[in-house]
């Protein structure tokens, strides 16, 4: 008798491990970059000739980094969230355009000339702003997704908080859900922004 | 002319897959460089599709990181500084072999204790067995002899 409850103890410490890492998700990789300072890059402003960005701009201000491109269908999603919270003018939100034409897998990038990438870049994401709204203060645009390998983009969407220092103190990846901004970020910025 | 459209279809897919693969072989003129990168990337996990190496991924980022690592290596950066940069950025996730630290002292330490305890419950079971099997080949003593006619004689029927 003694033998079959050790068995049966056996089987659910089995089951139990099995149970938590099937609801890991294994998407979610934890970025060594939380804590560390933003990576620094200088890149040109959407729409606007001449200026660049660095994170170097942002210092003194809570802020968020969001990685996006026309043809990532997540941004979709999340989109509305962000451009409601742009309404709110709770934290400004950078846009990070990530290989906005070489990324988008129907775009053969041999036929495109190379001086060509950066205006096309350009009159894509726009046209996709106006489209579903801009929510950025300011977009900028990593062309060849250097910038995006510094800050270790995999996926987009990807959402940066980053404090008045300068360093990244949370990473999400995947779009972000109301209940993302509500329960992770925004008590995240409040409490930062004190 | 239907079977002609798809024959074409073929044929335009086909030439797109090569060239992509072509575009990248351009690069590879170094053939020493090549083989590090090779080596190297058999050891990183690309972060798009988890279960492929860096190596034989063709996940756009792969080919993206790829071209870095071929990058860092005519800048002459060795093997451990390329796979310190891609660390930075992506965390211990890309390395197919994990480095021994606290929190993967299980990982690398739990096979090791699976296996002292199951030496242990298998040294217990053979001494427990021996003594059984001595237990019951030692002669009986004169008194339990005795007895065991006794009772022999009891049961016997005649």
């Amino acid at each position: 008798m003694n033998r079959y409850y050790w068995i049966l103890g056996a089987f659910a410490a089995l089951v139990v491990l099995l149970a938590v890492g099937l609801n890991l998700n294994p998407r979610e990789v934890p970025s060594p970059l939380v804590g560390k300072p933003a990576p620094d890059f200088k890149l040109a402003v959407l729409g606007q000739p001449g200026q660049t960005l660095s994170p170097a701009d942002m210092k003194g201000k809570v802020w968020l980094l969001n990685v996006w491109a026309s043809w990532c269908v997540s941004c979709r999603q999340e989109h509305p969230v962000l451009v409601e919270l742009a309404r709110q003018q709770i934290v400004p939100v950078i846009g990070l355009n990530y290989k906005e034409v070489r990324g988008d897998g129907e775009i053969d990038m041999r036929r495109i000339p190379a001086e060509q990438e950066v205006p096309l870049a350009s009159r894509r994401a726009e046209a996709w702003l106006n489209d579903h709204g801009n929510p950025y203060t300011l977009t900028a645009m990593d062309i060849d997704g250097r910038v995006g390998i510094d800050y270790g983009v995999y996926g987009v969407p990807e959402t940066y908080v980053i404090d008045k220092t300068g360093v990244i103190r949370l990473k999400h990846t995947g779009p972000i859900s109301p209940d993302v901004l509500s329960g992770k970020i925004l008590p995240l910025v409040g409490e930062l922004s004190k | 002319m239907k079977r002609f459209i798809l024959l074409f279809a073929l044929f335009v897919a086909s030439t797109a897959a090569f060239a992509s693969s072509a575009g990248e072989a351009a690069v590879a003129a170094d053939p020493v460089a090549e083989k590090r990168l090779q080596a190297l990337s058999k050891e990183l996990r690309c972060l798009v599709c988890q279960n492929e190496t860096l190596a034989d991924s063709n996940a756009e980022l792969a080919v993206d990181l790829r071209r870095e690592i071929r990058g860092m290596i005519h800048e002459g950066r060795s093997d451990a500084q390329i796979v310190e940069f891609l660390v930075a950025r992506y965390g211990d996730f890309v390395l197919y072999r994990p480095p021994v630290q606290a929190n993967t002292l299980l990982l690398w330490g739990g096979p090791l204790v699976l296996f002292v305890i199951g030496l242990i419950a298998l040294v217990r079971y053979l001494r427990r067995r021996n003594d059984a099997i001595v237990a019951a080949e030692r002669p009986l003593s004169t008194e339990e002899s005795r007895r065991a006619t006794e009772l022999l004689k009891e049961t016997d029927p005649k």
